[in-house]
């Protein structure tokens, strides 16, 4: 039964870790614009996507 | 980082819009002056003046908040922040896709915001500043503390039921008590600080009701956790058997979920004054007894000023005109499908759109007493009106919470009168009683339904905006519709035979340079790729275009200045085409139907549901629509008074209304309606103030959003049916002195699992 006075902190820290990474993205705005991120990921960040002309390439 | 790499791209940039635009202020004039191939739509265009909005911080970067409308995909966040990011100074430009925001940073004295602005708008993108701190981000303060507190209680609930499910197998096999006590210790630890943070919402809330002596779902939801973890502590000081640490974190854990989900339905509908004024004029050209012209806020404008709107401008404040003729586009504010031509002595109202030429208006009330803002005061008052409607789940819970507590008092008072029990132990099954009552299930009924309902009508283009919508819209017994752009597109559309391609494409190239709406349809109507050249046009207003090709005179405007007899003119809007005063063609216009109008008027009444219609425009066009689609109680000529009037009327008869509408002079009415829906299409206001808004041209969703309100009733009133059956079952248990954590664990897990199962048979139900 030794083990689990390694196994329990273990298991505490883990998700100590998960929520302090979840609290952390709460603080640092990562909530505030979920349609937008699921937006940003489909365009390459490159010269493409800002049209220099003015044209809508859509 | 973004901002570096675009900067070379900042000389063509402001080379391509240097060249294009004309003078300073008018940003709608330019950007109905480009010609690239996606002409922007100049009547979503809102004239304002950024640089009363910017604000420059400490460190010497200027910042610039503006809402952008026609934004739909990730090219448009591209192409936006691109476009802004190229101009040198410009430090950082960030579009927020869940509130249609955009912020731009630069260095002050670097770049002009004027600049900016005029940028994106070309692109076709209107924009409108804002102050950011009068109106709340997206996710509130509120929302995010319920997240955390969510994210706390889980963790605490995962961590304790995984030692509670040692301590149980603990129980049947060899667990030493004490190796039991220390997982109640840690349980403990683990479980009372995030009682204690994530319980905070319903401890504030309950503390609330009782401070005004009354209850509320939160007071057995409070008394229970506290009670249990108060309970379960002395238990394990005491080296005891029995520990509900898991059941109190668990019950708060489920409970903020369904409390998270039934806030973000309600957040999304909050800020419709907010928005709505961001849509006024921000600024008015006021012209002093000298001449001298000069910029004044609208708040700064008193009556009897005499104010310049030039063309393409939104109408700052109510007036009477006292110079210049010009046609004014009111379809925004009344649902009047053709502009009315404004002559010196008319009265022009705050929020229409100027469109020809320039005029001068007398300003006749105070800037806070305008038609626009009568209608926010309208709907303001309807929303309050609103407030009062009490939602199934609350009506249940002002039951629920005193049975549950009577019930309690009564187990402990009977444990210690009749079967003669120590108080202590009296204390625990009481104790038992309230945690085994608490409201799990029946928190999670309705938010869970609503959830998945409002996720099926999203995938059909059906927004539900306010948390409450679909349960109102189950009980409604009458629709009332909207015509302009709701039984029809909004859109004057070419029709008749009176002209041929030859005179079409002159007609096109002719009406290319004009606002009006029939000069739009007949522009939409011809190819793009003509190569006649008209020159000297000139607009007249209330009359029509004229230019001259080849030394001919052409003439595009009413019948009777093109040189025919007016009593020709058929009963629809028409415009006619003259070449040297002798008209070679006639263009009709029909404001269209949507689609399935009639189907959908006709499966209304055959559920039994009145229909009526209540229309802005004239009794000669609302008529026809009615009798077309065979509506029998229709009103014409409507302003916004008379349809909350109506709404009301029909409210007092004791009838359920839902309302269709899109225009900004129906914001009031879908206020005040039982329940309301707008076309995606709709004026900002309206949007805001619908309580849920579909896509596309069809207009059946108004019946798929009915059709999935009953359905979704239906399952709520299910779920709290499971919810009573697992109480039924679990209570008596509990009240003769049966339950243990096991149980309450075992039992409010699975009545949770088996209300969120039956809200997902929405997603197959037909």
């Amino acid at each position: 039964m030794d083990v689990i006075a390694y196994l329990i902190p273990i298991a505490l820290l883990m998700g100590l870790l998960g929520l302090v990474a979840f609290i952390w993205a709460l603080r640092s705005g990562q909530w505030e614009d979920l349609d937008g991120a699921a937006m940003r990921v489909l365009h390459d960040d490159d010269e493409t996507t800002a049209p220099t002309d003015g044209s809508d390439r859509t | 980082m973004n901002a570096v790499k675009p900067r070379r791209r900042a000389y063509e940039a402001e080379q391509s819009v240097g060249a294009d635009c004309c003078d300073v202020g008018a940003m709608a004039n330019f950007a109905a002056s480009t010609t690239g191939p996606k002409p922007v739509d100049i009547d979503s265009v809102i004239v304002a003046d950024p640089q009363a909005f910017v604000r420059i911080h400490d460190d010497g970067l200027a910042h610039l908040d503006l809402f952008v409308e026609e934004l739909h995909c990730a090219a448009c966040i591209g192409k936006i922040e691109g476009r802004v990011l190229a101009f040198p100074g410009v430090v950082s430009a960030r579009i927020n896709m869940s509130t249609r925001r955009l912020g731009i940073v630069w260095r002050e004295g670097e770049a002009d915001p004027v600049m900016l602005v005029r940028a994106v708008v070309a692109l076709g993108y209107p924009l409108t500043p804002f102050d950011p701190s009068l109106i709340e981000s997206a996710i509130s303060s509120e929302d995010k503390s319920l997240l955390s507190a969510m994210a706390v209680a889980g963790f605490a609930a995962a961590n304790v039921m995984l030692l509670s499910v040692a301590v149980w197998s603990g129980h049947a096999g060899d667990m030493g008590e004490g190796t039991r006590t220390l997982f109640h210790w840690i349980s403990a630890l683990i479980s009372l600080p995030a009682v204690v943070y994530a319980g905070q919402p319903f401890f504030k809330s309950a503390f609330r009701a009782l401070q005004h002596s009354s209850l509320n779902m939160d007071v057995p939801i409070s008394l229970a956790v506290i009670l249990a973890s108060t309970m379960s502590l002395y238990q394990t000081v005491q080296g005891g058997q029995h520990a509900y640490f898991d059941a109190a974190i668990t019950l708060l854990f489920f409970l903020l979920v369904g409390r998270y989900l039934d806030h973000r339905a309600r957040a999304r509908a909050r800020s419709a004054a907010t928005h709505l004024l961001a849509l006024q004029a921000s600024a008015a050209t006021v012209i002093d007894a000298d001449g001298h012209q000069r910029s004044v806020r609208i708040r700064d404008v008193h009556e009897g000023m005499v104010i310049l709107v030039a063309a393409g401008e939104r109408v700052p404040v109510d007036g009477l005109a006292i110079d210049g003729i010009s046609d004014i586009d009111a379809q925004l504010l009344s649902g009047e499908t053709l502009p009315r031509l404004a002559e010196p002595g008319a009265r022009v109202y705050a929020g229409t759109l100027n469109l020809t030429a320039p005029i001068r208006v007398r300003t006749t009330v105070a800037a806070d007493n305008t038609l626009l803002a009568e209608i926010v005061r309208l709907m303001e008052l309807a929303e309050q009106g609103r407030a009062r409607y009490v939602r199934l789940a609350d009506r249940v819970a002002k039951i629920y919470s005193p049975v549950v507590h009577v019930l309690a008092a009564a187990t402990f008072v009977g444990w210690v009168l009749i079967a003669d029990l120590g108080w202590q132990e009296a204390m625990m099954i009481s104790i038992a009683v309230l945690i085994i009552t608490c409201p799990c299930a029946l928190a999670l009924a309705v938010p869970v339904v609503q959830v998945v309902a409002s996720g099926r009508l999203l995938r059909a283009g059906i927004l539900v905006k306010s948390a409450d919508a679909l349960e109102r819209l189950n009980g409604i017994d009458t629709v009332v519709f909207d015509k302009t752009g709701t039984l029809t597109l909004g859109k004057l559309r070419l029709v008749g035979d009176n002209y041929n391609a030859d005179t079409l494409a002159l007609a096109g190239a002719v009406a290319r340079h004009s606002r009006h709406p029939l000069s739009k349809a007949v522009a939409a109507a011809t190819p793009e790729d003509s190569a006649i050249t008209i020159s000297a046009i000139r607009e007249v207003p209330g009359c029509g275009l004229e230019g001259y090709r080849d030394g001919a005179r052409i003439r595009l405007g009413s019948r009777s200045w093109c040189g025919g007899n007016s009593q020709d003119a058929g009963d629809g809007p028409e415009i006619c085409l003259a070449v040297d005063g002798e008209i070679c063609a006639t263009f009709e216009f029909l404001d269209e139907l949507r689609s399935d109008a009639g189907d959908v008027i006709r499966t209304l009444k055959s559920m039994g549901i009145d229909v009526e219609l209540l229309s802005g425009d004239t009794a000669s066009v609302t008529g026809r629509v009615a009798g077309s689609l065979g509506i029998e109680k229709w009103q014409a000529a409507c302003l916004p008074a008379a349809k909350v009037a109506r709404l009301e009327e029909l409210d007092q008869a004791g009838h359920r209304v839902l309302m269709v509408g899109d225009g900004m002079n129906d914001a009031p009415s879908l206020a005040t309606a039982f329940v309301s829906m707008s076309p995606v299409t709709a004026a900002d206001v309206s949007q805001t103030a619908a309580d849920i808004i579909f896509q596309g041209a069809a207009l059946s969703p108004v019946i798929t959003a009915l059709k999935v309100a009953r359905a979704s009733t239906r399952l709520v009133k299910q779920n709290f049916a499971l919810a009573f059956l697992y109480n039924a079952i679990a209570v008596p248990l509990a009240v003769a002195g049966m339950a243990t954590p096991l149980l309450a664990a075992v039992a409010m897990s699975s009545s949770s699992i088996l209300v969120t199962v039956n809200a997902l048979r929405l997603r197959i139900l037909r």
